[in-house]
């Protein structure tokens, strides 16, 4: 027993260690351009897992979910630019972010109460279109969002008065900017992991677990389906809420395309591939996706070049040709995801085997 | 314990449930047959708020009209659905567990675990199995243990022997009847008249959204225009 929690708690540092060295090791093998992929996919794991609440855990589908990661983005970038001539904080704009993209999420969840399936699906792709139309839009007859220009000059995100934009020396070790936004995505990733967890093991985790599974059954074991979804909704969306706001900083611009249906879509890939409801899964799909294309952008045209001599297809079509072929393969081999729940998994050997 | 009045559900302008009056008293099991679509789901529906309805509906006193569904089951009025509607997905155990999801006394609903595993063997030999992969009937056993673990006065059964063997549909109604004879009123709604009948002490007909006869379970068993229409004689 003691042994036990001891391997454990000496896996957790190794871990740790190895978390905290990984941009150096990246840093220094492939260069800092890679440490930024890095960065953005511990983003991508953040919304993974905010829709994996939507989507795994209630089994509502969300197809509009970029909506809530472009909320918390502009929210950042309206009180933290020189559009408005505001600065907050990213400590008061963070958990801001979060509240108003949960309501938002209430707002998207209200009206579909009602729905499932498809129609759920086909509403939350439309609220995920009007707010990026808004987003477009809002220039004029008050110039809010700046339109299709976007808003640029955002502030880098400080901690303890330290821009994070900048490289940061201590201990003798140099920090370039993409590393201190690594430390800081990847705590705020574990927090999220860490609720996700403990989400799924609360009561209103089994409550939309039954949800999910069935709703009048779930009515008739009390539970409110009501609150319980918009929760559902409200919870998801904070994830997206505060992923955003720290794409605002990171990047110190957003615009309009930055959450187009694509990226929605890419998001619940994430989900479906990983493995939906299954944290660790969820994770490994966000990963996975968010790194691999990039793998594949600087990897393509040497590899053409190299096999044919010339360049047969441009990396961009090339990643849409493999993404689509990778869809295909693991629904038809690995039904319930590249690394399913084990009951999940039970099910599905069920299915066959019947 | 539950009297209803003149109550109406309709589905958009169809009117599916027209003006029925009944009671069931503390400790009775009274059943409702009829063909299908006379309306019999859809009174049970109502009565389980899962459908707005128009009349009154009083649970033990006091209006339940416009109660929201999940506030019912604290009151002890609970309803196993047609079609079981077990999650498929979850274990056995955890399904019964879904069952309590409302009590928070967790000694009692350890106890009410083995007693509902007493009353279902079966069931305690399958508690990690998922669910959707036992039989049917095993399914509405684990469908009404659930329904148990939240201690109902008032158990509101839809259908229990829907698309089950004979066998299987026996041993339904046996573990009905000792759950009656614990106490627990029962309301059942059956298209199987004749086993419903002869385990109900009270029964009524319905008959496209009406209620048209009403008796004890053998009067209405020996009614020559039931035997005609519900159990083919």
């Amino acid at each position: 027993m003691i042994t036990d929690r001891r391997k454990a708690l000496l896996g957790m540092v190794l871990i740790g260690v190895a978390l905290a060295l990984l941009p150096f090791i990246i840093g220094k093998g492939l260069g800092n351009a890679w440490v930024r992929v890095l960065d953005f996919a511990l983003l991508y794991v953040m919304l993974a897992l905010g829709l994996n609440i939507v989507v795994g855990f209630a089994g509502l589908l969300d197809l509009g979910y970029i909506a809530f990661y472009a909320v918390g983005a502009y929210l950042y970038a309206l009180l933290a630019s020189p559009h408005f001539g505001l600065h907050w904080p990213v400590w008061a704009i963070l958990p801001l972010g979060a509240l108003v993209a949960g309501i938002f999420g209430v707002l998207l969840g209200a009206p579909t109460l009602r729905l499932r399936g498809d129609y759920l699906a086909i509403v939350t792709l439309g609220f995920g279109e009007i707010v990026r139309i808004f987003m477009n839009n809002l220039n004029a007859p008050i110039n809010i969002t700046n339109g299709p220009q976007g808003i640029s000059q955002i502030d880098p995100v400080r901690i303890a008065g330290v821009p994070l934009s900048k490289t940061f020396e201590a201990f003798g070790l140099s920090f370039p900017s993409v590393y201190l936004y690594y430390y800081l995505f990847l705590a705020l990733t574990l927090l999220v992991i860490f609720v996700s967890i403990r989400l799924e093991d609360s009561r209103i985790g089994r409550a939309w677990v039954a949800i999910r599974e069935d709703e009048i059954a779930a009515k008739a074991c009390g539970i409110d389906t009501r609150n319980v979804k918009l929760l559902a909704f409200a919870m998801g969306a904070t994830f997206g809420g505060v992923a955003g706001g720290l794409f605002a900083g990171f990047q110190e611009f957003v615009s309009p395309e930055s959450f187009g249906l694509m990226e929605s879509i890419m998001v619940l890939c994430m989900v479906v591939l990983g493995g939906m409801g299954h944290i660790p899964g969820v994770i490994l799909g966000g990963l996975l996706l968010a790194i691999l294309p990039e793998a594949l952008r600087h990897g393509a045209v040497p590899m053409q070049q190299a096999a044919f001599g010339k360049v047969l297809l441009d990396p961009e079509s090339l990643r849409m040709l493999l993404f689509g072929l990778a869809l295909i393969a693991v629904m038809l081999y690995r039904p319930a995801g590249l690394w399913p729940e084990a009951r999940r998994k039970r099910e599905f050997l069920a299915e066959k085997a019947k | 314990m539950l009297e209803v009045r003149d109550l109406h559900v309709s589905y958009g302008n169809i009117s599916a449930v027209k003006g029925v009056s009944f009671d069931v008293a503390a400790g009775e099991m009274v059943c409702l047959i009829g063909a299908n679509g006379a309306g019999k789901t859809t009174t049970l529906k109502a009565l389980a708020r899962l459908l707005p309805a128009q009349g009154a509906i009083h649970y033990r006193g006091h209006s339940i009209l416009h109660r929201p569904a999940h506030a019912l089951i604290g009151e002890g009025l609970t309803l196993v659905p047609e079609g079981r509607g077990v999650f498929a997905r979850l274990t056995v155990a955890e399904n019964l567990d879904m069952g309590a999801y409302c009590r928070r006394d967790r000694a009692e609903i350890a106890a009410d675990l083995d007693r509902v595993y007493g009353l279902l063997p079966r069931l305690k030999e399958r508690a990690d199995q998922l669910a959707g992969t036992l039989s049917g009937g095993e399914q509405q056993m684990l469908a009404i243990g659930r329904a148990l673990m939240s201690r109902p006065k008032l158990l509101l059964l839809d259908e229990p022997s829907m698309g089950l063997a004979p066998i299987m549909v026996q041993k339904v109604f046996e573990v009905i009847q000792s759950v009656a004879a614990q106490g627990v009123t029962i309301l059942l709604v059956e298209q199987n008249a004749r086993l419903a009948l002869s385990v109900a002490s009270r029964g009524y007909v319905m008959e496209s959204g009406t209620i048209t006869l009403s008796d004890t379970g053998p009067a209405l068993l020996a009614n020559p225009k039931v035997r005609e229409a519900y159990l083919g004689e």
